[in-house]
């Protein structure tokens, strides 16, 4: 308990140090994330990002974070306050922090602003995001050559395009191997909450589903799939600790390098606006080891991988048809990323509809 | 395992944490206390429960941890509430809130560490039953000892001296006070039998529905807990039917979902809050019922005359 505490008092004397003590020639990099850094996804990801950059630049930055912070009034008053402490550059990791990053820029014109997955950008406020649907591309793929039962579950947290997205880009992953291929989707209409993910897992595992596919935060249904002997995939951070024999990649989520030459930018002066949304390219989503599968899906698995980062292949190359048969995409085109941002509808071949 | 077995197994995993939480705020109330901390002590019971079995290796020590856990947190809230006679709604909710962080301190280096899982105890003959054989007897002991904690409350309250004091304690203080007994101590065993039962309920999501800590794991189950406890109108039986339903219906709208019925999953994910709420206006129609039942206490602080 002792020790607790004192670490406690370490970690409050190091804030009100970092925040007190502005040296000159130091670059000064604040972070805002939406969950605690121990979620073991998101905002642990953006934090190994922030590691990173100390881990580059050494006494050359100072980086400082406020976890746990909502997507209201909140965020705006934490946001302010990084950029009053002098923090030459901040990043903003959630879409809900979109309009309070973009209010407090407009007080701050010195300050430069990184926000990530949004769409709305000012002179000293550029946006970013990854293309994670690359990754659930391969999943499909692996999915489709692994199923022994021919059902896939797919748990997701809410419909919004992100997900529908990735859904859409497994599916066609998928269908690639084998086009008859079914999924069953369940929505838990949450992003956090352990017990639903294993429950929807259980469901899904008992309607005859042996591969687990998830978009939500914890490793909850991967633990299941490890119980109930069938496979899964690790979301946005290597879970293999918790299903050795059962996990089959994962994508992850990866800030590093953006992170790095966004601040080497700011040293440099030769930071912009701009908008990156960046795959397997910029390094941005990785994939953990291909393991617990045969050599030769592995293999196929890895040559996707490259033929995505070198743009060889699209996920979303035509003809891709939706649902009810319209043609979105002629054959030799791919979807656009303006549709790709938005989409919200089944590409063909997965039942049911899109939850309004 | 066939369909049905598996089936029944989620459910009762679903409902086992509620129950356990809700028949031990069903104490504190009936002694005339509210404790909105539920959600703040159970998260406490699982991230010292994880915790403890983590180190140890055994799931039994981090039962024993969780209650741990638990009870000091309702030790705090009583020293608060019924020692310094502070509002009981301000201090349950900023338990609940120093509960989920606190936890989280706790917690930071077991974060993405998979847990040790508490073993399921076969009753033999009996688990070899169709259909109910594993979800009512091939399962963890905190299982056995939520469904015995109901037969103990309800004998506890209804046959035994005690529970007459404690009820009594929880309608009509100041009488219970000229009758000479101690209200404040009645209350203090209560909250902390509280803290107990949201302990085991913390312990059960860490150790067996989900055997991962992650910050703010318990999800809001505690409020659903403190919902069920009004739902069983403070009868300890009812929280059985209410844990359970709550449970099965949670359960069943994912099978309708991955069965591909054509309901928007919003409104799938609200039902099992939707029946609950049904439930709750049938049961509150019979106002006598309803009023019986209530301590009439509730809520409110008591400051012996000196």
């Amino acid at each position: 308990m002792r020790k607790l505490f004192a670490a406690a008092a370490a970690v409050a004397l190091g804030l009100t140090a970092s925040l007190g003590a502005q040296a000159a020639d130091k670059t000064k990099v604040g972070f805002v994330y939406v969950g605690p850094v121990g979620d073991m996804g998101w905002s642990y990801q953006h934090d190994q990002g922030r590691q990173a950059i100390e881990k580059k630049f050494g006494d050359k930055v100072e980086t400082t974070f406020v976890e746990s912070v909502s997507e209201g009034p909140d965020a705006e008053r934490v946001i302010e306050k990084l950029a009053r402490a002098g923090n030459n550059i901040i990043f903003t990791t959630s879409f809900g922090y979109m309009n309070p990053t973009l209010k407090v820029a407009a007080k701050y014109p010195d300050v430069k602003f990184e926000h990530a997955t949004g769409y709305k950008r000012a002179d000293n406020v550029s946006t970013y995001g990854a293309r994670f649907y690359e990754g659930r591309y391969i999943l499909g793929q692996i999915a489709a050559k692994m199923t022994k039962t021919k059902t896939i579950g797919y748990i997701g947290a809410t419909p919004i395009p992100e997900v529908v997205r990735g859904i859409n880009s497994f599916m066609l992953g998928a269908q690639s191997i084998d086009p008859e291929l079914k999924v069953k989707i369940i929505w838990i209409n949450s992003w956090f909450d352990p017990g639903k993910e294993a429950d929807a897992a259980k469901a899904l595992i008992d309607q005859g589903a042996d591969i687990l596919v998830q978009h939500t935060d914890s490793a909850a249904p991967l633990q299941v799939a490890a119980e109930r002997g069938v496979l899964g995939f690790g979301q946005a951070s290597d879970q293999i600790k918790f299903a050795p024999k059962n996990q089959l990649t994962a994508i992850v989520d990866h800030w590093d390098e953006y992170y790095i030459s966004r601040v080497q930018a700011v040293m440099d002066g030769t930071w912009k606006s701009e908008d990156t949304w960046g795959g397997f390219d910029k390094e941005m989503v990785h994939m953990a080891e291909f393991t617990n599968m045969p050599e030769d899906v592995a293999k196929m698995a890895a040559e996707t991988e490259a033929k995505i980062k070198s743009g060889e292949l699209h996920p979303f190359k035509g003809p891709i048809y939706k649902q009810d048969g319209t043609l979105v995409v002629k054959e030799g085109e791919t979807l656009d990323d303006g549709t790709l941002l938005g989409m919200n509808w089944y590409v063909k071949g997965i039942d049911g509809k899109v939850p309004e | 395992m066939d369909f049905a077995d598996a089936l029944l197994v989620s459910i009762v995993t679903a409902s086992t944490p509620l129950l356990l939480a809700a028949i031990g705020e069903l104490v504190v109330e009936r002694s005339g206390v509210l404790n909105l901390g539920v959600e703040g002590m159970m998260i406490m019971g699982a991230v010292c429960a994880f915790a403890t079995s983590l180190t140890t290796g055994n799931p039994y020590l981090g039962i024993l941890a969780g209650i741990l856990g638990g009870a000091a947190m309702s030790l705090l809230f009583a020293f608060l509430t019924l020692g310094l006679v502070a509002n009981q709604y301000a201090t349950g909710l900023a338990l609940s809130l120093l509960g989920l962080g606190f936890s989280g301190m706790i917690g930071e280096n077991y974060v993405g560490t998979p847990g040790v899982k508490l073993p399921t105890l076969d009753i033999p003959v009996l688990s070899d039953l169709p259909v109910v054989g594993d979800a009512l007897f091939n399962q963890d002991i905190l299982f056995y000892i939520a469904i015995l904690l109901v037969f103990f409350v309800s004998w506890l309250l209804f046959k035994s001296r005690w529970g007459l004091i404690l009820r009594a304690v929880g309608e009509n203080h100041n009488s219970a006070h000229a009758l000479g007994y101690n209200v404040n101590r009645v209350r203090l065993y209560s909250v902390l039998f509280g803290g107990v039962c949201s302990g085991l309920s913390g312990a059960y999501l860490s150790l067996v529905y989900t055997n991962l800590w992650i910050e703010n794991m318990t999800a809001g189950r505690g409020w659903i807990a403190l919902a069920l406890v009004v739902f069983a109108s403070w009868l300890p039986w009812r929280t059985i039917a209410g844990a359970y339903l709550f449970g099965a219906v949670l359960i069943l709208q994912f099978h309708a979902q991955g069965a591909g019925w054509e309901v928007p999953s919003q409104l799938l994910s609200a039902l099992p809050y939707l029946a609950t709420i049904v439930a709750l206006v049938f049961i509150s129609r019979n106002r006598t019922v309803a009023r019986v039942n209530t301590p009439s206490c509730l809520g409110q602080s008591f400051v012996p005359d000196r």
